[in-house]
């Protein structure tokens, strides 16, 4: 009888239970929400106002409040040779890092595939970078080319190399290379395990030499993985920010000033908030923009066995 | 030409012998089978034909050279693999075609060799496709044209009907032996499934542990093993091998040999009656504690289990194995 009672209470309790249940379910959620809101959604929402305010002119001017300026400052910030400038000089820092890394991962990723005694032993120093952080690895290199008590002192055209404005951008690039190596070799080497041993072998059986296997067989294969590294590398490529400002601080002459270091020192040096938003909504499209490059085109670079 | 010899060949793996001290002769155009349960060194001994692998000691020969510090792509095989080692990125047509691309030959040759390997194999409507696009099946015949599209000296399969359906595998079997027969090239073809040797090779070679057991025409294998192990090998099921009383070595009849008769020498207990339609299989328990299965045609009345027989062999149909070594033990 009881159990009879209770299936017909079961539609007049409903929509109270549904309610309990969604208020249990916001409720587990409630931590993560705050902890996105506070740190994501809300900088998020607020980075895309700033820059419709513009800054009070300085000189202790501080207190006085924002002026609401619309899609000047937008256009502003997208349109001034800076932004064009920072921006010409990420790409600059993509074209010589990533493509470099990929290739460095992927040679050295070849050589520990060998079956040789004593591999892992170089397995280990291939990936060991990846145990260093970015500043870690600036520190060193920094003091590697120290002009004055560091055992690497070259000077090009009488400064440093991290004053050339010539070199500096190359130097700050192939610190971030050394340091993203080990990544890209433990990539590089994943990928190549993928590959199925029997193909490479068949590939030999059928007359190919080993530069030939590499080509057309191995290069092949790894174009997921090659992409992948591709995207990803790109993609960190313009969030570079800690080498250039232990390195160069965007100098000289602006020559190393990428996309992230030119938002903080807008935003923190120079106090400019606004600007530095706008800036960074741009670097959040570029992002965006890879982002779906990389799952939209992933699947079709992949071949099924 | 196409002439295949191993001279004392041993590949070690560390402290693992997977191939000990093999001497093999394999003619010009011959089709023949390593045969041998999974880990007896069959794969190995034609991995180190291919030169995918190194002999540890021992000459291997192919033709009248001596390949052991050959490459692989210099010494004119073709492999089949089990896994048929299709590359995943070409086309049906640029998968056959890898190897002659590789060695340079002209397009127009190219078009026309692969026009004829496909066109051999039943591939002529799938050129175009990827590898993925394929049913099992047509991969392996992809695999087969493939090897097939260069005429190697020796073509090197390993398991390459492993992968397929019962059905197909039935059908492939007759058709690999059609194809060898007219392109008249030696194979070596290794395989665990004892029925495809039987059926496939002039010759077969049973390997167990690394060893080699015994070579020979297929029926001559079954007839007379020259070891326990390749007596219960080939056949299915395997031959029967007892302990029988005042003898000290091991009675070997195969259970189409064995017959129920109240005037046989061998007390045996029926524990168990199989009927698979066409043929019953009476298993027994010996009074030495062995278990021996007896093979009877399909309308033969069978005892019931539990019943007491005594079984009984022609002269011919038996064999000895010494109980030590497990060899073939004719003077008795």
């Amino acid at each position: 009888m009881a159990r009879k009672g209770k299936h017909k209470r079961v539609p007049k309790r409903l929509p109270r239970r549904r309610l309990r249940d969604a208020l249990i379910g916001y409720a587990l959620l409630l931590p993560s929400i705050a902890v996105f809101g506070v740190f994501v959604f809300y900088p998020f929402a607020k980075d895309i106002q700033l820059p419709f305010y513009e800054q009070p002119e300085s000189f202790g001017a501080i207190h006085r409040t924002a002026r609401y300026v619309g899609w000047t400052q937008w256009r502003s910030v997208f349109t001034s040779s800076e932004f064009r400038n920072t921006l010409l000089v990420t790409l600059r820092f993509t074209v010589l890092t990533v493509p470099a890394g990929i290739a460095l991962g992927l040679l050295l990723a070849v050589v520990a595939h060998q079956k040789m005694r004593g591999i892992t032993v170089f397995r280990t120093v291939f990936s060991s970078t990846v145990a260093t952080s970015v500043a870690v690895a600036s520190l060193i290199f920094f003091s590697l080319v120290n002009p004055v008590t560091g055992l690497w002192r070259v000077r090009v055209g009488g400064v440093s190399l991290l004053e050339s404005p010539r070199w500096a951008l190359i130097s700050v690039a192939a610190v971030t290379i050394w340091q993203s190596l080990g990544l890209s070799f433990i990539v590089m080497s994943a990928g190549l395990q993928t590959i199925p041993d029997d193909l490479l072998e068949a590939a030999r059986v059928d007359g190919a030499t080993p530069r030939r296997v590499f080509w057309q067989i191995t290069l092949p294969l790894l174009t997921p993985t090659l992409f992948f590294a591709f995207v990803v590398g790109s993609i960190s490529s313009f969030q570079a920010f800690a080498q250039v400002d232990l390195l160069t601080s965007g100098g000289p002459l602006n020559k190393t000033r990428t996309l992230t270091y030119d938002i903080f020192d807008a935003a923190i040096n120079k106090g400019d908030q606004n600007r530095a938003a706008a800036s960074a909504i741009g670097l959040f499209v570029i992002v965006l923009v890879l982002t779906i490059v990389q799952l939209r085109l992933e699947r079709r670079v992949r071949y099924v066995r | 030409m196409g002439r295949v010899a191993f001279t004392h060949v041993s590949k070690r793996f560390g402290d693992t012998v997977a191939v000990d001290d093999l001497t093999l002769q394999i003619a010009d155009a011959e089709f023949f089978v390593l045969l041998g349960p999974s880990g007896c060194g069959k794969s190995t001994a034609l991995r180190m034909v291919a030169g995918l692998e190194d002999p540890s000691d021992g000459l291997i020969e192919i033709g009248d050279r001596v390949v052991n510090r050959i490459e692989p792509k210099d010494r004119d095989v073709a492999m089949v693999f089990q896994s048929y080692a299709l590359y995943p990125h070409l086309t049906v047509r640029r998968n056959i075609e890898f190897p002659l691309r590789t060695r340079d030959v002209d397009r127009k040759t190219r078009k026309e060799l692969v026009g004829k390997a496909a066109d051999a194999l039943g591939l002529g409507t799938l050129l175009d496709r990827k590898p993925a696009q394929l049913s099992g099946g047509q991969r392996q015949r992809v695999a087969l044209a493939r090897a097939i599209v260069r005429r190697p000296a020796v073509f090197l399969m390993d398991e390459p009907l492993s992968n397929l359906d019962a059905q197909l595998r039935v059908q492939t079997r007759s058709e690999l032996v059609s194809l060898q027969r007219d392109l008249e090239t030696t194979v070596l073809y290794v395989t665990h499934d004892q029925v495809e040797a039987m059926t496939m090779g002039h010759r077969i070679a049973v390997m167990s542990n690394g060893v080699l057991q015994q070579v020979g025409v297929p029926q001559e294998v079954y007839d007379k093993p020259a070891s326990r192990f390749v007596a219960q090998f080939i056949g299915t099921p395997p031959m029967n091998v007892f302990r029988v009383e005042n003898r000290t070595d091991l009675v070997g009849v195969r259970p189409e040999d064995l017959t129920i008769d109240p005037d046989g020498p061998w007390p045996a207990t029926v524990f168990l009656v199989e009927s698979l339609g066409h043929e019953r299989h009476v298993h027994c328990h010996t009074p030495s504690g062995d278990d021996v299965v007896v093979r009877q045609a399909g309308m033969t009345v069978s005892p019931e289990a539990g019943a007491e027989v005594h079984l009984n062999a022609a002269a011919g149909a038996v064999h000895h194995f010494d109980a030590e070594t497990g060899l073939r033990n004719d003077g008795a």
